[in-house]
């Protein structure tokens, strides 16, 4: 039963048992990573480009290492020293890598929505690294089969997410996926932070963190993306860490142990302290692990017998 | 539609796989059974039960394969979702007997061996099977132990009906038209 989709666009366009197959899927692959031999010869005959048109070093490692452990072959495209400099269009760039027979497309792009319009145009299936502040599927996935790998089942779960909360694309994609998973969400953070009228996804917002990290079962606490941010939101980042940051002092105040989860790349002692971040409740490291599995797992069910039913 | 092998030959047959298994592995001590997911895992879950039982082993290393990975035909038909893999020893140097309930084409075998060697190199590797379908392989691959020999046609499908899964134990030949 393959997925319902063609493309991994974001999570909004995923039914519960498309994540569930990810999932189930993930857990295989897995348990290959574990072995002495940790590769695969299923996608021996796909091609697989990875298209970055901004930074990253987690997220496109990890998707060349699933591609490779797959057994795929592996072309890398990063947008600064290419041809894109020079005036090229997105969808000319793409097609000329299709041209040399490329099956399937991992993007990265800061568009919000790029990878949809790529979707209306080509026909390989693409895979979202992450669009401008709208989706990260891939790491909501990794996110919640690590919640899913501690906690045995997101249902009920009590998920803050804590942060830049209106620059995050992991944030969105992380509160589509746990809300069909069926875990209750807050959101925290400065008020500047969080978008009007995010309740309509049905999350809570609590803008005093330490009663968000009090109410939580897992704390996945984002970065200050500072790139995205076109004026000033909050006065420093030193008062931001006050306010804000989450240190070790306030995990021993609480009267439960929490998990602790981070997408990366951390900046040390503004959002998180390194003693939370390296304390034995921080799971960042699995995170880090089980992305690689999830990739697989995606690119796995995306890949085989192409229907042109399926939607995008 | 025609049976096969009804519950109480099925059973015997089983009961014979066994002792032949016994017969030339005694003790188990170097010898681990792996059966194929996910239609497999039913005769090897029995044909192990039967073995710890004859020959009072209580440890005897049993695992399951999953092959999806390994397929031949990955691009050319619907993706699978796996099932599991769970191989909880090393298979290194050890006798193994790979166990699938219909032998047809042989390709889900050459899968399998492929999978296997990926975990460890096993000293020998063996095929215990409950129906052969005689006449229908694709590649060079015979059985060891067989349940029952059946010359077939393309079009036919050999079905194995297990208690645990299906409700009841028996074997049939199906025309398909």
């Amino acid at each position: 039963m393959p997925l319902s989709v063609k493309h991994l666009l974001g999570i909004k366009e995923l039914t519960v048992q498309d994540i569930e197959q990810i999932f189930q899927t993930a857990d295989e692959f897995k348990q290959v990573l574990q072995r002495p031999i940790k590769k695969v010869p299923t996608l021996r005959d796909t091609t697989v480009a990875n298209i970055f048109f901004e930074n990253s070093t987690r997220t496109r490692l990890s998707f060349e290492l699933a591609e490779k452990r797959l057994g795929a072959d592996v072309v890398n495209f990063s947008a600064s020293g290419s041809s894109v400099s020079k005036g090229e269009t997105l969808i000319d760039t793409v097609n000329n890598i299709l041209a040399m027979k490329v099956d399937m497309v991992v993007m990265r792009h800061s568009a919000s929505g790029a990878p949809w319009f790529l979707a209306n145009h080509i026909d390989a299936s693409i895979v979202n690294a992450g669009d401008g502040i709208n989706e990260h599927p891939t790491q909501a996935l990794l996110d919640s089969f690590s919640i899913r790998e501690r906690l045995g089942s997101l249902k009920g779960k009590r998920i803050a997410i804590i942060g830049d909360i209106m620059h995050s694309r992991v944030a969105l994609s992380n509160i589509y996926c746990l809300a069909k998973l069926g875990a209750e969400v807050t959101v925290s953070g400065p008020p500047t932070l969080i978008p009007k009228h995010i309740e309509s996804l049905g999350v809570r917002v609590e803008y005093n963190v330490k009663k968000a990290l009090e109410w939580c079962d897992v704390a996945n606490v984002l970065r200050i993306q500072l790139e995205r941010q076109h004026k000033p939101l909050f006065s420093t980042l030193r008062e931001y860490a006050l306010f804000y940051g989450i240190n070790k002092q306030m995990l021993d105040g609480l009267k439960k142990k929490i998990i602790i989860m981070h997408p990366g790349p951390i900046n040390r002692g503004v959002e998180i302290n390194s003693d939370v971040a390296d304390s034995g409740q921080s799971i960042i490291l699995n995170q880090v692990e089980n992305g690689v599995a999830i990739r697989m797992a995606v690119i796995y069910l995306l890949s085989g017998k192409k229907d042109a039913q399926l939607s995008i | 539609m025609k049976t096969l092998l009804n519950k109480d030959q099925l059973n015997i047959t089983l009961q014979r796989l066994a002792h032949q298994l016994v017969e030339n592995h005694l003790s188990f001590k170097d010898t681990a059974i792996i059966g194929i997911q996910p239609r497999g895992i039913y005769l090897s879950d029995r044909i192990a039960h039967m073995v710890r039982n004859i020959t009072g082993q209580k440890r005897i290393d049993y695992g399951r394969l999953d092959i999806t990975f390994y397929r031949d035909d990955v691009q050319s038909r619907d993706i699978q979702v796996p099932s599991d893999t769970d191989i909880a020893f090393s298979i290194e140097n050890k006798s193994v007997i790979l166990i699938d309930d219909v032998l047809h084409t042989g390709r889900t075998i050459r899968s399998a061996m492929d999978a296997l060697i990926d975990y460890g190199r096993p000293k020998n590797v063996e095929l215990l099977v409950l129906v052969d379908r005689r006449f229908s392989r694709e590649l060079p691959i015979q059985p060891d132990y067989v349940g029952h020999t059946v010359d077939t046609i393309l079009t036919q499908k050999v079905k194995v009906y297990w208690k645990e899964k299906d409700g009841k134990d028996e074997v049939v030949l199906i025309d398909k038209v």
